[in-house]
């Protein structure tokens, strides 16, 4: 128990994340002799029955991909068939569509924040758990996750799996006064991601910081949900068109989710702290004040501040949200044609964990002959094993229950979406 | 005060126990238990939640109460787990559309999954996987099967309570049609043209897509009584073809032996 001898970590069942999977590390002393990040959720083969439907059934059928970011999965989709078959949508329409994300952010981020993540610093197994001792705490979430849902609802129609949105744009959208319903609650919800982003800061962080490649979208004007190039902090700048030739994908005998790397370098971090590190200027006020308020500067390299830095996209997506409830005119046409014809069209959009990929090839008929789909946690997988790789290491001298139950809360620190990545966790440590 | 008292020495009545597990799936149905914001905290304080790893590190061997499985089964490792959950849970309750019909990876049933692995996996050799996906009631016993892709949540909670204080859950199998009507929505078929699968699809959504101005891909499967023949000459004459009509009824649900049947006569592979 001293960790002077050989031990294994070995979490079969990881709790509070998206989708099954385990963890093992093999560590002989202060030594690890093997990590694997095993991903065991079924595969699911959505690339290959994608072939022969047509492209408008697309956004539905890749929404069942994940129930906890269906809401990407039709950004993505979206996108890369409008790119393909070169449809223009609405300025309208984009905003909206902005407006879709800033829903499933504030759902996921506050779902992940206070039920899944905050347990583990606070020492409890669970929210439940923890209503007990926190209940004000727990009702404050679940009202901010509310709130989010309710965009969700009411642009598409349901919070898991809407139905509204299609190519060209949606099939209905809401009037002025549906919208202006909503104002209320958002101001409530950017006041209490503000309090927050205080309260997550004043938690216990280990002291964990990496040398890590952030890569994320990059807008000229936004903070990036749909649009951008491909960005990172050693220089990548590229087209979603371009994703395949820089970022290889492999597969892992441990696994059923494909890893992923920067093509000749290597494991590579997406989601919110590769967004906040890569787009700081492009935060409204609030948010950087607030950030500069709790000291928190790009870049941020320690993986447990991931948690504040999700606090801060939630005031981020409540202050956007009310910016483009107050600027909204309905479009003339809920949606644009979209013709039948050839074409192959990619996306990258934002997906709460981090960047999602799609790349689809359409025949004369609107059928799809191909499809490509990289979801942020099977691009996250390999630089979750470097980590722990690392983390583990320091927890030579902690108990094996402690050390254990500190590289689960590393793996949750990534807001891992097991169901995505195959389209993953349980925790072995092994000492030798 | 001496009631009072006795109330302090009684021991508490054991809450009945819950397990939550999963097979393949995307997690939306389980994640709607979390979604019921308004109603969780009441149903945590009724129950024990003794296993659920999406929310939960704590893990308690069963016997469990009433379980919820969620997902299709699909590999031969699930094929024996499932077993051994029948016999801890008291009460089974299969959610969702993977469930109760082997969810959208039952595409795969029509296809030869090998050469579907092979188009996903650069080394197919690692992956192990049935030839068909398959709803948890091809396998064992199932008391309750709750429609929908995703389930409703709302039909969820009546479904847990209904169960827990042992009376029939209300809970319709007429199809949306009627929901539709008592929306007061104009059918979309009827007057706009619009291919809709709401006579035979199973209540359950709120009319969700005709009330959207789309019509019903179907997505809580087979209502009790369909009638896939008529919907399918319907389809015809609204023009689409048989591979239309084949995969307007293979989507979610494409497994439940009624939306299979009509498939099946449109399009053979």
């Amino acid at each position: 128990m001293t960790g002077r001898g050989g031990r294994t970590i070995k979490v079969d069942t990881l709790a509070r994340v998206e989708g099954e999977g385990a963890l093992y590390i093999k560590m002989s002393g202060e030594r690890v002799s093997d990590v694997k990040l095993r991903i065991y959720e079924p595969p699911r083969l959505f690339e290959a029955f994608l072939r022969g439907r047509h492209y408008s059934e697309a956004p539905d059928i890749t929404a069942r991909i994940c129930g906890i970011c269906p809401i990407a999965y039709q950004m993505s989709a979206i996108h890369a068939i409008e790119r393909a078959l070169a449809i223009k949508i609405s300025p309208e329409v984009r905003l909206l569509r902005r407006l879709f994300y800033c829903g499933e952010w504030i759902e996921s981020h506050a779902l992940h924040i206070y039920m899944l993540h905050a347990p583990d610093f606070l020492g409890y197994q669970d929210v439940i758990e923890m209503a007990k001792d926190h209940r004000p705490v727990v009702e404050k979430a679940l009202r901010l996750k509310k709130i989010g849902n309710n965009i969700v609802h009411l642009l598409g129609g349901r919070e898991i799996h809407p139905i509204s949105a299609a190519v060209g744009g949606f099939h209905k959208v809401p009037a002025k006064r549906q919208l202006k319903e909503l104002v209320s609650d958002l101001e409530w919800a950017l006041e209490t991601s503000l309090e927050t982003v205080r309260w997550t800061s004043t938690l216990d962080f280990p002291h964990f910081e990496q040398d890590y490649e952030f890569v994320a979208l990059r807008h000229p004007e936004e903070y990036p949900f749909n649009e951008g190039r491909l960005v990172s902090n050693r220089g990548l700048d590229i087209d979603a068109a371009e994703y395949e030739d820089r970022f290889v994908e492999f597969h892992v005998k441990h696994s059923n989710a494909l890893q992923s790397i920067v093509r000749g370098r290597g494991s590579y971090l997406v989601g919110p702290l590769a967004r906040f590190n890569l787009n700081f200027d492009k935060l409204p006020e609030v948010a950087q004040k607030v950030a500069a308020e709790v000291d928190l500067k790009p870049p941020v390299k320690n993986l447990f501040r991931s948690i504040t830095v999700r606090a801060v996209e939630l005031v981020f997506a409540c202050a956007e949200a009310l910016r483009i409830i107050g600027e909204y005119e309905p479009p003339a046409e809920p949606r644009v044609a979209a013709p039948d014809g050839r074409g192959v069209g990619q996306a990258i959009t934002e997906a709460p964990r981090g960047i999602l990929y799609h790349r689809y090839a359409i025949d004369d008929n609107g059928l799809i002959v191909s499809a490509k789909i990289v979801p942020p946690t099977s691009q996250n997988q390999k630089r979750i094993e470097d980590d722990l790789r690392e983390f583990a290491a320091q927890l030579a001298a902690w108990s094996l229950e402690e050390a254990t139950w500190k590289c689960e809360q590393a793996v949750r620190c990534y807001d891992p979406c097991i169901s995505c990545a195959t389209h993953f966790l349980k925790v072995v440590v092994e000492r030798e | 005060m001496s009631s009072d008292s006795k109330r302090k020495s009684a021991k508490p009545a054991a809450k009945p126990k819950i397990g939550v597990f999963k097979f393949a799936s995307c997690d939306g149905c389980q994640l709607s238990l979390l979604d019921a914001e308004d109603e969780l905290l009441g149903v945590v304080g009724a129950v024990e939640i003794a296993y659920f790893p999406e929310a939960s590190r704590t893990m308690l061997k069963g016997p469990y109460d009433i379980g919820l499985v969620e997902g299709s089964v699909t590999t031969h490792h699930d094929a024996e787990r499932i077993q051994e959950i029948r016999r801890k849970c008291k009460t089974l309750i299969t959610i969702g559309a993977c469930a109760t019909a082997g969810g959208i990876q039952a595409l795969r049933n029509w296809k030869d999954v090998d050469e579907l692995v092979r188009a996903v996996y650069a080394s197919p050799q690692f992956i192990s996987t049935l030839k068909l996906s398959t709803p948890i009631a091809e396998h064992v016993p199932v008391d309750f099967e709750l429609r929908g892709c995703p389930i409703n949540k709302y039909q969820l909670i009546e479904l847990l309570t209904a169960t827990l204080v042992g009376r029939k859950p209300n809970i319709p199998t007429y199809s949306v049609c009627m929901e539709c009507k008592r929306k007061a929505n104009v059918c979309i078929a009827v007057a706009r043209g619009v291919p809709c699968l709401g006579p035979v699809t199973h209540t359950g959504c709120g009319a969700l897509c005709p009330s959207y101005d789309r019509g019903c891909y179907g997505c809580y499967g087979p209502m009790e009584t369909p009638n896939t023949a008529s919907m399918t000459s319907q389809f015809r004459i609204l023009g689409q073809n048989d591979d239309q009509i084949a995969r307007a009824f293979r989507s979610f649900n494409a497994w439940s032996w009624q939306f299979r049947k009509a498939s099946e006569e449109c399009k053979r592979a």
